[in-house]
């Protein structure tokens, strides 16, 4: 229980395409996360997979059964919102309990499981409350309450997180993690916080424009990055890019080096720069460096490094770590 | 010197406030103590305020020449239950073209809301023939029609404003939570804008209440509601201001105690959902 294959599946919103055929297969107990900017589709490709929108072209199939046309409360699929989306009308209890009703369970069995699942979230004081009378926090456990106690076969999460504040955001984010190590469930995230995607992916669709960039493992995309949009999304701080004579020294349109993959020194090195701003986090130093014939250029130091506006390094790239992109924008093996 | 400026700001407004109110009110005041004036006072010139010999003989007198409950009840089963089945078909139509919208749903409004620019008696002769040819004449059933038709453009355009404000991921939500259409409906969408629908049927009621051509044209005697009651007080024999007076008190009483108790719904009615 819980595979989802799309075959060429397209969306249009009249004339604009949004999504351009695209091709996933998510197995059975997988975490998938979605990512890219914002328009990219991401959130129109969950929609698709919900069915709360109408698939254009091309084929969806939940468990291998055909569901390209089927209404969104026969997908057996549960969803978690941005806005959260609880019943504003009606409490805990019974936001919880609701898909239990709609599936027509009796009243004795919708309770136990209600209780399970509020058990489970921390909402067992709660559950007389209405969502108005709720942190953010506890609104996105109903939310997720109200997803779980009907068993589905796959989650699905728009943008659960970015309601909620960086702390409360960094717990959930673990809860999550948590919840589908516990259940097993395929689950599919949207996110346009490529930290979320790292930390919490099994595995990373990357998309761009509509379109698929590349599916892989965290680290997959982290250290093979197919093409330049892969290279400059994935990773934070993010990659360097840099064309022009240092990267044609390499065979290379554009090169590519992460601030953590680069050497700095007084001394000695391949490149010379100015450093412009010295962000200082304790563990970690980050240097924006001014570099002759590449740019701005980000490097990572240990936090013990004291540079100061106007000094000039000395920066090495790691040879192991260095990414090479032709013309088109693709990484060259 | 502020705060003077702010409190003679605030007399004036409130002065002014209760000037309108009290013009808007008169015409009701007036139509009070008229029914308690004999005939003879009730046209006397210049006309007596409060200073006149107080008489119930016109309630009396209205009670015993005509059958007043039969014409409220008439006027009951009318008015609500054309609102009622007004709901039934508005509120669908409403959830399709808020949650729903196509390109053509601003125009389906508006053409909506223009059927109510036609003059009625401009269909009164087809209408009344029909009513003619399908036995409709004079009976309940075929005012609760008429009278649903007539106001189904304000029952929709009200009930589409409330919806919109309702977000659609709610019942998005439960599409995913295995609601049916109907299920939708019921148990998310009627609930959350049930102060909107409330409002809603309140005013339609009134002005259902109050209509007075289609009932008149449409009625004889059996299916009869309160405005035609105070209709027969005006005849081609003469008026009679104080009974006439006495039926319209009679008839609105019902309406006003109504629209007393439920001000505040009435309110957020009438602003077309504009205060939330």
């Amino acid at each position: 229980m819980g595979s989802i294959t799309l075959e060429k599946v397209a969306k249009k919103f009249g004339d604009v395409d949004v999504i351009h055929g695209v091709d996933l297969e998510v197995k059975e107990g997988e975490f998938v996360v979605f990512v890219g900017p914002s328009g990219c589709g991401k959130s129109t490709l969950l929609r698709l997979i919900a069915g709360l929108e109408d698939i254009s072209g091309g084929t969806l199939r939940i468990d291998g059964k055909d569901a390209t046309g089927l209404p969104p409360a026969k997908r057996g699929l549960a969803m978690v919102f941005q806005s959260y989306a609880l019943y504003p009308h009606m409490s805990v209890y019974k936001n919880i309990a609701f898909p239990l009703k709609m599936a027509g369970m009796d009243k004795a069995a919708i309770d136990a499981k209600v209780r399970a699942a509020a058990k489970v979230l921390n909402l067992t004081d709660y559950l007389d409350r209405r969502p108005g009378q709720l942190s953010g926090g506890q609104r996105q456990r109903v939310a997720i309450g109200r997803a779980i106690v009907r068993e589905p076969a796959a989650f699905l999460f728009d943008e659960p997180l970015s309601n909620l504040d960086a702390a409360l955001r960094v717990n959930m984010r673990l809860e999550i993690s948590e919840l589908h190590n516990t259940l097993k469930t395929t689950m599919i995230y949207v996110t346009h916080d490529q930290v979320e995607a790292m930390t919490m992916a099994d595995k990373i669709v990357v998309l761009s424009a509509g379109r698929i960039e590349q599916v892989g493992s965290p680290l997959e995309l982290y250290n093979h990055p197919r093409n330049l949009f892969v290279a400059g999304f994935i990773g934070s701080p993010k990659m360097n890019l840099i064309e022009g004579p240092l990267a044609a020294a390499k065979d290379a349109k554009t090169i590519g080096v992460r601030p953590e993959h680069i050497h700095l020194s007084r001394t000695e090195g391949d490149w010379t720069g100015t450093v412009r701003v010295a962000e200082h986090l304790g563990s970690d130093t980050f240097l924006h460096v001014q570099v002759e014939g590449a740019g701005q250029i980000t490097a990572r130091a240990p936090g013990e490094f004291t540079v100061r506006h106007g000094d000039a390094v000395r920066l090495t790239p790691d040879p192991a770590h260095l990414y090479r992109f032709d013309a088109d924008g693709n990484a060259i093996q | 010197m502020a705060r003077a400026t702010t409190t003679r700001h605030r007399v004036v407004v409130t002065a002014a406030a209760w000037t309108v109110g009290f013009l808007l009110f008169f015409p009701i005041l007036w139509t009070f103590l008229t029914s308690f004036k004999s005939e003879a006072t009730a046209v006397q010139i210049p006309p007596a305020f409060l200073f006149f010999d107080w008489t119930w003989e016109n309630y009396v007198e209205v009670n015993v020449r005509s059958d007043y409950f039969r014409f409220a009840m008439n006027s009951v089963v009318i008015a609500v239950g054309s609102v009622l089945l007004g709901l039934l078909i508005a509120i669908p139509a409403a959830w399709s073209m808020a949650f729903a919208p196509t390109k053509h749903t601003k125009d389906i409004l508006m053409w909506m809301l223009s059927t109510k620019m036609l003059p009625p008696v401009g269909v009164l002769v087809p209408l009344y023939l029909l009513f003619r040819d399908w036995g409709l004449l004079d009976t309940r059933t075929g005012l609760v029609v008429v009278m649903m038709l007539i106001n189904l453009p304000i029952i929709v355009w009200m009930l589409y404003t409330y919806f919109k404000e309702i977000p659609g991921e709610i019942l998005e939500a439960s599409r995913m939570d295995g609601a049916t259409l109907g299920k939708e409906i019921v148990f998310v969408l009627a609930p959350m804008a049930a102060p909107g629908i409330a409002s809603t049927l309140l005013l339609n009621v009134i002005l259902a209440w109050n209509e007075a051509f289609w009932t008149l044209n449409l009625t004889a005697a059996k299916a009869a509601p309160l405005t035609a009651f105070i209709a027969s007080y005006s005849s081609p024999e003469g008026l009679f201001w104080a009974k006439l007076s006495a039926a319209s008190m009679m008839a609105i009483a019902p309406i006003l105690v109504l629209g007393w108790f439920s001000q505040k719904q009435l309110v957020r009615g009438l602003t077309f959902g504009a205060v939330k």
